[in-house]
């Protein structure tokens, strides 16, 4: 290579590192630094006030599991900590199921629209993605309050003589969750659709199959990356939720977000917190793997 | 197909639950703003028309001080994210690829990956240690925050702009003896103009928005709307907080509408 040709490399780079610094800088102190410090934090002994002795220790990884008994010494698993992971787990596979429910459907309507008219009902979908989250899980919570818009009229309506407690329950998790996060299951499965090549719909109903079978048997099949992609989406955000299961389960249905705040706040056992915080950054990668593949599988597929 | 009378794309049921879905996703947010006009103290008993509840959100100090601390804060950020955007989606896009462009890549989108709980956490943390090294307790812990998470955001529709771009033209201004400044701002600037307002604006509603990440670094007093919503849900609810939300919406919807549209423009 001659001098001229390394001489513009070098400066290529030059320029690149330079470009790049600001928003490099910004990452690494604001996001995957902090990051790194939380994995040392983990290992550390909790001070008596909060924040954290330093002396090594293994004790919160153990404990996000495990406990032993401070008088006994007898070995039980972390009931409290297992019962949030299982309502974690739990409420984010039936807000995903949820979501499918309706979002399949939708996401083909819009799909089967006029060229023209799609932008506009995914917009419609999109607005409400992009207005703030506390605000549609307010929205949620004077709707489904004891005395909430869905109780006064079956109450009205003489369905019901007394409100049925809504809030403050699972079940208002669910609801609030599936609300919030709907667009997301919406997106991937319409780009997937848009595609869809609907001759061979055709091609189905002309060798005798039902409208059953053909959503079933060709249609499904076409679409199931997008699918994945759109449960993965909002599994995601569902196991690391704090707002909705803040406001909507009143502190009394604890979601995993919420276990972590509180070892930050009252428990003050920031090694926990930083223990339960990867626990969940884990199980987030692993979610996040399965959809950079159902994507990867996607873009193959239609090339 | 319509001869015979048999659409093929028709499924049974899903255009009624498509606009159950539609009705579902704008009810509630409708209901929350009709009552922010209510007369009555109450958000579930309509008593008429009124605009007390606005009056009340104006003259309160504290609503005041959150709202002026929140577009501060939204404002900074979503500069400082879409400068550094803007610089980074000159460095990996249109470039031919290099030895570490993947790092590069996965730390932009970061943000969008890592839960908001883990990374608020993590800030909770680290900001401790300068707060008490430095003794500084001012806004830029929240300005720093919120413009790293921006940055994907702003990042995305500037890239896209940038990829959509014709090479050529720059070119040609290199080949005219531009230095690579003058190319830049001359050429490619003006080009990808629409690309920056729609990532600024994006990265201006993600900051105006943020609860999670400002209620755990934020020190005491430094309420923005949002932190200053979410405590005040604790208490006996009143219809001004429907009004903070309606106009915290009418700000979002026009951001996003107007971000529809400059990003629509380009095709």
């Amino acid at each position: 290579m001659s001098d001229h040709a390394l001489n513009r490399r070098r400066e290529e780079r030059r320029a690149r590192f330079l470009l790049l610094a600001p928003a490099m800088f910004l990452l690494l102190i604001a996001a995957s630094g902090p990051l790194l410090i939380v994995v040392v934090y983990s290992f550390l002994t909790p001070g008596d006030y909060g924040g954290v002795v330093w002396e090594f220790s293994t004790k919160a990884w153990f404990n996000v599991v495990a406990q032993i008994d401070f008088f006994t010494e007898e070995l039980t698993l972390a009931d409290a900590h297992l019962s949030v992971f299982w309502r974690s787990l739990k409420l984010s596979l039936i807000t995903a199921a949820m979501c499918l429910l309706i979002g399949f459907p939708t996401a083909y309507f819009i799909a089967t629209r006029p060229a023209g008219q799609r932008d506009i009902w995914m917009l419609l979908i999109m607005i409400p993605f992009w207005t703030n989250l506390l605000i549609r899980t307010f929205a949620i919570m004077e709707l489904i309050r004891n005395e909430g818009t869905v109780n006064s009229l079956l109450m009205a309506m003489g369905i019901i003589d007394e409100p049925i407690q809504m809030l403050f329950t699972e079940f208002a998790i669910m609801v609030g969750m599936t609300y919030v996060y709907l667009p997301l299951m919406i997106l991937p499965i319409y780009a997937s659709m848009e595609r869809l090549d609907f001759n061979l719909v055709e091609a189905g109903y002309d060798l005798y199959a039902t409208r059953m079978q053909v959503l079933r048997r060709v249609i499904f099949p076409l679409v199931k990356p997008g699918v994945v992609a759109g449960s993965i989406l909002v599994f995601v955000p569902c196991l690391g939720a704090y707002v909705t299961p803040r406001v909507l389960g009143g502190g009394t249905q604890l979601m995993l977000g919420n276990l972590i705040e509180l070892q930050f706040g009252q428990l003050r056992n920031w090694p926990l917190g930083a223990a339960l915080s990867l626990t969940l950054l884990m199980v987030v990668m692993v979610a996040l793997i399965f959809y950079v593949r159902a994507v990867g599988r996607e873009e193959q597929r239609h090339g | 197909m319509a001869k015979r009378g048999f659409d093929v794309r028709r499924q049974p049921g899903f255009t009624t639950i498509a606009f159950v879905c539609f009705a579902l996703l704008y009810l509630p947010i409708a209901l929350l703003v009709v009552y922010s006009f209510n007369a009555g103290e109450s958000i579930a008993v309509w008593e008429g028309f009124s605009l007390r509840w606005y009056v009340s959100a104006w003259e309160n100090e504290k609503v005041q001080g959150a709202t002026i601390r929140s577009l501060v804060i939204a404002f900074t950020a979503s500069l400082i994210a879409t400068t550094a955007a803007v610089l980074a989606a000159m460095a990996t896009t249109r470039v031919k690829p290099w030895k570490g462009q993947t790092i590069a890549f996965s730390l932009i989108n970061q943000p969008l990956m890592v839960p908001e709980i883990v990374t608020a956490v993590a800030l909770l943390i680290f900001f401790a240690m300068i707060k008490k090294a430095t003794g500084y307790t001012g806004l830029w812990y929240l300005i720093v925050a919120h413009s790293a998470f921006c940055i994907p955001f702003a990042y995305m529709p500037i890239r896209a702009r940038l990829q959509g771009m014709d090479l050529s033209l720059e070119q040609a201004g290199a080949d005219l003896y531009g230095s690579p400044f003058k190319v830049f701002k001359r050429i490619t600037l003006p080009q990808l103009w629409p690309g920056i307002l729609a990532g600024a604006m994006l990265a201006f509603v993600i900051s105006l928005d943020d609860v999670v990440i400002t209620e755990f670094v934020k020190s005491a007093g430094q309420d923005t709307l949002p932190t200053y919503m979410l405590g005040q849900l604790r208490r006996v609810i009143t219809p001004e907080i429907n009004a903070i939300s309606t106009a915290l919406l009418a700000i979002s919807v026009a951001m996003v509408i107007a971000f529809f549209l400059l990003s629509r423009k380009k095709t």
